[in-house]
């Protein structure tokens, strides 16, 4: 398994170090892959790391780009994602990876080691109160004063990141502690008095949500991120199907229910299709899955479904009527609760009502008007039609991110990844790093704006050296392209310091000694495409020049209701500035 | 309310509640609380912490206010807290509760004795006493305590210290004093 340094095969009679401990402990876990950053304070566990061959530890180029790819693992693999890091500045650079974390419910747990115990409080050389930093956006987090407490501990971390509501836990190791020496006893279970998450529905409640759903016209499913969490979503599909129910699906919940199915109405809220915010809109019941409400879905939360009766599914107790009052909360596993729930609901006659939907959406599809430049929404659809939904999609975030989630059709869960709760810019390319060591089945592809991905462009560096097979798009549209649609629309068009320069993008993949392409015009698409889907034996970069004051349509502008929805202007849809109006049309693109 | 503890008015259908937390004695389990108080915004009037019968365990009483929706937000975050044990809100039940003051009033020859018979009528004790002070030491519900100091103010009181409430479900339906 491993080549003991003092030729003792059988690791429980010795004593081992806490460093030692550390990684029998991750192995114990099943954890193979480490993303990290070593330092001075945690040089005895890189020590103890350094003759595993059991776990790969990937050497990212700055701490946030550690725990954004094992973000990125965990979303694509649905296991926990793990990253290491030193005292001090290693451990304060990852302090926007696990507020990412948090606000997404990903299972992460980030190791940082800190200075000697008795150093602690001392302003010591590297020391950073990160337990007390981090606090506020972790599930939990520990600091670990003997070694004893050292396995438990880890044991306990994984449980608590993954059970429940999943998220982010923090482990902090003294350095005399990870030197200090103990038996190694992993413990089998965990026992917690304090901390016992609800799993199975309570029945009353699912038998009051089956008698809503029975007797419902217009009801509408309102997926999130819990069902793909839950590994659901051959649940949510037995129960949209058997009772004939259309679905919508937040930001997160992307690919939890195939959007080329007819009752699949594609993503709600702020930038959702015309048709699943109008449907919402009239619906009589609307039926929650592991979604939270969050504000870029409801608008002005008083007029979100307002006559509607509302079931919530959610495992968070907390997340239930936070934003929004429920008529039949559960609190649950949305895969146990959606089992119990499914023998008990009938096949509905929702014909109208589909019907109707139906008629939305061939009246109202997702559309832009393509010329000889570039759109991204064009560079988007060509890659739901080139890989056939069978990619993985990580965004970054602004409009880039947005027709990412219009213009590609998700067919299967763990297929979209992106920073939504945090929006955290530069997120894309250390994610989608990770994610490729969870899938190398499919490709996996990082979407960028020129600002995101200047956020966190050393990782060119990682994906070289480790031969990482993802296609990094970049979409140059000059602009902080998100922020400059709103000064357009709600500021008198003043774009302040909206307009940015970049390298030479293609330049720079080379100098990092990757491959690098570009299109400028729209005919150069399909060949670049085609040049970067054949590199699969390492990194390739692409930058596309699209079209610089470009909208992300329909909008409801935050803290407004449907009525205010506002969908693609006609006078876009007549021209768009220096196109040539011969070689235009309009595509669409309609989910179902 | 007393008026010394500075908490913004009450608005709209804000209530007093009490809340009583049992939690284990770990490592920053007391910020984890303290914090979220801080973190969301909710207020609170007094905040004790002590140790239990069961020495993992300490209890915190909360005295905090809110309307409904605010303090149903308030136990659920409270509850989520990965070391709590057991979270009650007590204001829906019969409940005991104590407040301790220790009032160091100022005197002069001619209220010393009234300050005195002020703390008697309230069963309160001098503890301490000097040309210029008493020390007056006042157990109670927080209403009462509220009471005399109110009646203390008018002579002067130089430091004042309180612990706050603490609270547990009341067993016995009944009046025992
Ligand atoms: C620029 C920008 C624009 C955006 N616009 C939109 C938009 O138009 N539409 C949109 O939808 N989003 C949008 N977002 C994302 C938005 O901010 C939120 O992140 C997202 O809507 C939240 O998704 P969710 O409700 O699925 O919750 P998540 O954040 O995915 O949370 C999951 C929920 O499921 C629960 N849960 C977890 N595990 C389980 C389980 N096993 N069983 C049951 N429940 C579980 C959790 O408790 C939680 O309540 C945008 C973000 C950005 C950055
Ligand atoms: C770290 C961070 N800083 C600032 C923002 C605010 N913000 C949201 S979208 C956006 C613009 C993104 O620009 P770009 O990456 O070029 O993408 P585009 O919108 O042009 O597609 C900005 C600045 C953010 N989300 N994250
Ligand atoms: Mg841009």
């Amino acid at each position: 398994m491993t080549s003991q340094k003092d030729g003792n095969l059988n690791p429980h009679n010795r004593l081992m170090t806490g460093a030692e401990i550390f990684v029998r402990s991750l192995i114990e876990e099943g954890v193979d892959i480490v993303f990290g950053y070593p330092g001075g304070a945690v040089i005895g566990i890189y020590d103890a790391l350094h003759d595993i061959s059991d776990i790969k530890h990937i050497l990212t180029r700055h701490e946030q780009g550690a725990v954004h790819a094992a973000e990125g693992y965990s979303k694509a693999s649905g296991k926990p994602g793990v990253a290491l890091v030193t005292s001090g500045p290693g451990a304060t650079n990852t302090v926007t990876g696990i507020a990412d974390a948090y606000m997404d419910s990903i299972p992460i747990v980030v190791f940082t080691g800190q200075v000697a115990l008795k150093l602690i409080g001392n302003d010591a050389f590297q020391e950073a109160d990160i337990v007390g930093i981090t606090r506020p956006i972790t599930k939990h987090n520990y600091l670990v004063r003997d070694v004893n407490e050292l396995a438990p501990t880890i044991k306990e971390a994984f449980y608590v990141a993954t059970t429940g509501r999943p998220g982010p836990v923090l482990v902090d190791l003294p350095k005399d502690v990870m030197a200090s020496k103990a038996h190694f006893d992993y413990p089998k279970k965990v026992v917690m008095r304090s901390y016992n998450p609800h799993i199975q529905g309570h029945t009353k409640q699912i038998v009051k949500a089956a008698e809503l759903i029975n007797k419902a016209k217009r009801p509408v499913l309102y997926v999130g991120g819990g069902t793909i969490l839950s590994n659901a979503a051959e649940e949510l599909k037995a129960l949209a199907r058997k009772a004939r129910i259309p679905v919508t699906t937040t930001l997160h919940g992307l690919g939890s229910f195939p959007e080329n199915d007819e009752l699949a109405m594609g993503m709600l809220g702020m930038h959702g299709t015309w048709y699943s915010n109008t449907a919402v809109n009239y619906c009589d019941l609307l039926i929650a899955v592991g979604a939270r409400f969050d504000d870029r879905v409801t608008g002005n939360v008083d007029a979100f479904a307002a006559e509607a009766k509302k079931i919530h599914i959610d495992i968070d107790p907390s997340a239930i009527s936070k934003n929004v009052k429920v008529d039949v909360p559960i609190v649950g596993d949305v895969k146990h609760v959606l089992r119990d729930l499914l023998p008990l609901v009938q096949t509905l006659d929702t014909k109208d009502w589909l019907q109707t939907i139906k008629q939305w959406k061939e009246e109202h599809p997702l559309r832009y008007r393509n010329g000889k430049h570039i759109r991204m929404q064009y560079v988007i659809q060509r890659i739901g039609e080139i890989t056939n939904g069978n990619a993985v999609i990580v965004s970054d975030v602004g409009q880039h991110q947005m027709w990412a989630a219009q213009f590609f059709k998700y067919i299967h869960p763990r297929t979209h990844i992106t920073s939504g709760g945090l929006g955290t810019m530069g997120f894309s390319l250390p994610a989608a790093m990770g994610a490729s060591f969870a899938r190398k089945d499919i490709p996996v592809i990082s979407l960028s704006g020129d600002g995101g991905i200047q956020m966190n462009i050393q990782e060119f560096a990682t994906c070289v050296e480790y031969k990482i097979p993802i296609k990094i798009f970049i979409m140059n549209n000059g602009y902080l392209g998100m922020v400059r649609q709103w000064q357009e629309l709600f500021w008198r068009r003043r774009y302040s310091q909206v307009k940015m320069s970049s390298p030479d993008f293609v330049k720079l993949a080379e100098a990092y000694g990757c491959a690098g392409f570009r299109a400028v015009q729209k005919d150069e698409v399909n060949d670049v495409l085609a040049k970067a889907f054949a590199i699969n034996d390492g990194p390739v970069v692409v930058e596309f020049k699209v079209v610089k004051e470009d909208n992300v349509y329909p909008m409801i502008p935050a803290g407004m209701t449907w009525k205010e929805l506002m969908d693609v202007p006609d006078e876009e849809l007549k021209s768009v500035k220096g196109e040539t109006p011969e070689v235009e049309e309009i595509m669409t693109l309609a989910k179902g | 309310m007393s008026e010394l503890t500075a908490t913004p008015a009450a608005h709209g259908h804000d209530r007093k509640h009490t809340i009583s937390i049992l939690v284990e004695n770990k490592f920053g389990a007391f910020n984890r609380i303290a914090g979220l108080f801080a973190a969301k915004g909710y207020n609170i009037d007094s905040l004790t912490v002590g140790p239990t019968e069961d020495d993992e365990i300490s209890r915190m009483t909360i005295v905090t206010r809110g309307d409904d929706s605010v303090i149903e937000q308030i136990m659920k975050q409270l509850n989520k807290v990965i070391n709590t044990v057991k979270v009650t809100d007590l204001t829906y039940e019969s409940f005991v509760e104590r407040d301790l003051a220790l009032i160091k009033v100022q005197t002069k020859t001619d209220t010393r004795s009234e300050i005195m018979q002020i703390a008697e009528i309230f069963r309160a004790k001098i503890i301490d006493i000097s040309p210029r002070t008493v020390t007056v030491e006042a157990i109670g519900s927080e209403q009462k305590v509220d009471a005399i100091i109110k009646m203390l103010k008018p002579f002067g009181i130089k430091e004042l210290a309180r612990t706050g409430r603490v609270a547990l479900k009341r067993e016995f339906q009944g009046e025992v004093n």
